[in-house]
């Protein structure tokens, strides 16, 4: 079966957002006590998480998704379309 | 130079600036007004965005209220980013390719129907005027503190410069101030953060010094804050205090509130093209992360700085700062056992908490109070958690000039937000209310002269805001962020993802939403704030964390009401095909 650009769009999300859920709502909240076992450097791994870790992991997401798109959007929209010209009103 | 002088002198230079940006981008026509003629790089729309979004609380308060939750803060932390994630995956991209001007013009459009876009208007501009309230009164601090101006003389400063390249420039003559404001506000907020973490930890960058050592110790500073949290009395700084519930659902009820709020999504309207929108959002996070990051960092230095400078210091050996502070009515000492030695633990020093001054001076020279002590604890120290940041520099005895930056910065934080609220509160007036309801007839020129009008307006309500400041300012924060959660975004989102809902679900839903959400929080904020404690909560959700329940019951109720009725028509089927389309 092949899949246009739309159900892949769905796919790329559901990736990007399930990363998005781990590494805030998980590791920051729900796992977080069970992850303050563990240290890097002064940092317990949780606290780490919740307060810096989760915003890179962020970062890194908007990222991803923005070089997934361009390359889906070059296999099935070759010319890019220019919305200046769909500019009403 | 004397800080004052030198004050005057970084914020004077930080308004001219302004100003002159305002003058050279003037508004031409709607178009410009609304969305700066969608002619803004992503880049520089990334910065105007994280100065939109990084308000007068993010800059002042953050980092103070961190400083004072320990790890129950990190819900600002991750809320306040991660919704930004949603905005660019779910919301930005489609909008942007929608094309219009305004948050309501898409749901009025998506759902046919101008009942819908009344109820967006609603939700829009209560958001708006709860948060530029706000910001009114972080104007009104740093004005007082650091230029020893009149607080109200302070707000009606403010209200001048806003109004200024606001009403003139419109959104292209605030994306470009708010360009300017971001590089003023960050530099304000890294350069004292890298000080002081040089300071305490010899690491120049704050947010791998707060995971340090302090110069001179073999134990690492959070170690040691948890420590000395827990001698005082205070729960383990890394640790959570509230329930993992509360916790989850505050986080998640500030993400969806972040990623519905019309001020930070219209601006994605200003890019030329879809993927520039994807691409600004990312350069908006990247902007805002560095604050985000380092805020933390300045927690835990603040707090064990402030700890140090005041825990068991004799009263008349007080540093300079801590009787400013008390000067300005944000510090207040209450000498319980009579000993003129500062001691600070957990708990409330006053009845009442809150300070009420008297024109005397205690028996060590303090500022007395009418408040009795609270005796069921030894604390002495009333602290205003907002002081933090702006105090931080001085409790860590940095130069002047670091501190009349700080002052610049505050400054910059606020107006840019100020800014960004009050003109999508005129375009929604002007535009949505206006033009798309009352009077259609209009022209360009009525339009924009509506819209200025409309801003004109919205900043003299809000430097009235400013100037007799309501007292229910931080309980409503809670307010907006669950509306825009509760109302706004499931309206967006299912308005992309799901073609079969119609205007009756949709309309359905922002009212429950709006219902259940404002109704929870007015019960527990307002009428009966004396029963809000976890044991009355619904499942343990504290009203600040509602928001997210609201908008399950938006999804809910719009999905079932939706199946009621008939299909929305082949026109927005159409429609929603072309949004989905690059």
């Amino acid at each position: 079966m092949k899949l246009n650009y739309w159900q892949i769009n769905l796919l790329i999300l559901l990736f990007l957002l399930s990363i998005w859920f781990v590494v805030s709502f998980g590791f920051g909240i729900i796992w977080s006590e069970e992850l303050d076992r563990f240290k890097i450097g002064g940092f317990k791994l949780g606290f780490w998480f919740s307060q810096q870790g989760s915003i890179y992991f962020f970062v890194l997401i908007i990222f991803i998704y923005v070089f997934l798109m361009n390359k889906l959007d070059k296999k099935f929209y070759k010319k890019t379309i220019d919305p200046q010209e769909k500019h009403k009103e | 130079m004397s800080l004052q002088a030198l004050t005057y002198l970084f914020v004077g230079i930080s308004f001219a600036v302004y100003i002159g940006i305002a003058i050279w981008s003037r508004a031409q026509s709607t178009n410009d007004f609304y969305i700066a003629g969608k002619g803004v790089s992503p880049v520089a729309n990334g910065m105007a965005t994280a100065a939109d979004w990084m308000s007068a609380a993010s800059f002042i308060s953050m980092a103070g209220l961190i400083a004072f939750l320990g790890k129950d803060g990190s819900v600002y932390l991750m809320g306040w980013t991660g919704g930004y994630v949603l905005l660019a995956l779910l919301l930005a991209p489609y909008l942007r390719k929608f094309g219009k001007y305004t948050v309501p013009d898409f749901i009025g459009t998506r759902y046919y129907s101008k009942a819908a876009r009344l109820v967006a208007i609603i939700c829009l501009i209560f958001i708006s005027f709860t948060y530029v309230a706000g910001q009114m009164r972080g104007v009104g601090i740093v004005f007082s503190r650091f230029l020893e101006v009149d607080i109200n003389t302070g707000v009606i400063i403010g209200m001048c410069i806003v109004f200024f390249y606001a009403v003139l420039g419109g959104m292209k003559g605030i994306t470009y101030t708010q360009v300017a404001q971001y590089c003023v506000l960050i530099f304000a907020y890294l350069v004292p953060a890298i000080f002081i973490s040089l300071m305490i930890t010899n690491n120049p960058i704050p947010q791998l010094g707060f995971g340090d050592k302090a110069i001179g110790s073999s134990t690492y500073l959070l170690d040691k804050l948890d420590q000395v949290s827990l001698d005082l009395g205070f729960n383990a700084y890394t640790e959570y205090s509230k329930s993992n519930i509360d916790i989850f659902f505050i986080t998640a009820a500030l993400m969806f509130g972040t990623a519905g709020l019309p001020h930070v999504i219209v601006r994605f309207f200003t890019v030329p093209k879809v993927s520039d929108a994807r691409k600004s959002a990312g350069y908006a996070l990247v902007f805002i992360a560095l604050l985000y990051t380092t805020a933390p960092a300045v927690a835990t230095f603040a707090k064990i700085n402030f700890i140090n400078s005041v825990q068991e210091v004799e009263y008349k050996q007080a540093p300079n700062w801590f009787k400013n502070w008390e000067d300005i009515g944000l510090i207040a000492w209450k000498d319980k056992n009579n000993d003129g030695i500062i001691n600070y633990s957990n708990g409330n020093a006053l009845d009442g908490v809150k300070p009420k001054y008297i024109d005397k001076e205690g028996d060590y020279g303090e500022r007395a109070t009418i408040n009795n002590p609270d005796l069921s604890n030894s604390n002495e120290i009333y602290i205003d958690n907002d002081i933090m940041v702006l105090a931080n520099p001085e409790i860590a005895q940095l130069p002047n000039w670091v501190i009349a930056l700080v002052a610049a910065g505050a400054l910059a934080a606020a107006l840019s937000t100020a800014a960004g609220l009050l003109l999508v509160i005129s375009a929604s007036i002007s535009h949505d209310l206006m033009k798309k309801i009352l009077m259609p007839k209009i022209t360009e020129k009525q339009e924009l002269f509506f819209a200025r009008c409309a801003a004109a307006a919205a900043i003299i309500i809000a430097g009235l805001f400013g100037i007799y400041p309501p007292g229910f300012v931080a309980q409503v924060v809670a307010f907006a962020f669950g509306l825009a959660a509760s109302t706004i975004f499931p309206a967006l989102f299912l308005g992309i993802f799901y073609k079969r809902l119609n205007k009756e679900g949709a309309i359905a839903g922002m009212i429950s939403g709006l219902i259940a959400t404002s109704s929870y929080i007015t019960y527990f904020k307002f009428i009966n704030p004396q029963l809000n404690v976890a044991e009355n909560w619904l499942f343990g959700i504290s009203p600040e964390g509602i928001g997210f329940l609201g908008m399950i019951m938006n999804f809910v109720i719009a999905l079932i009401v939706s199946n009621f009725y008939s299909k929305p028509p082949k026109e927005i089927y159409q429609m929603i095909d072309e949004i989905r389309k690059p």
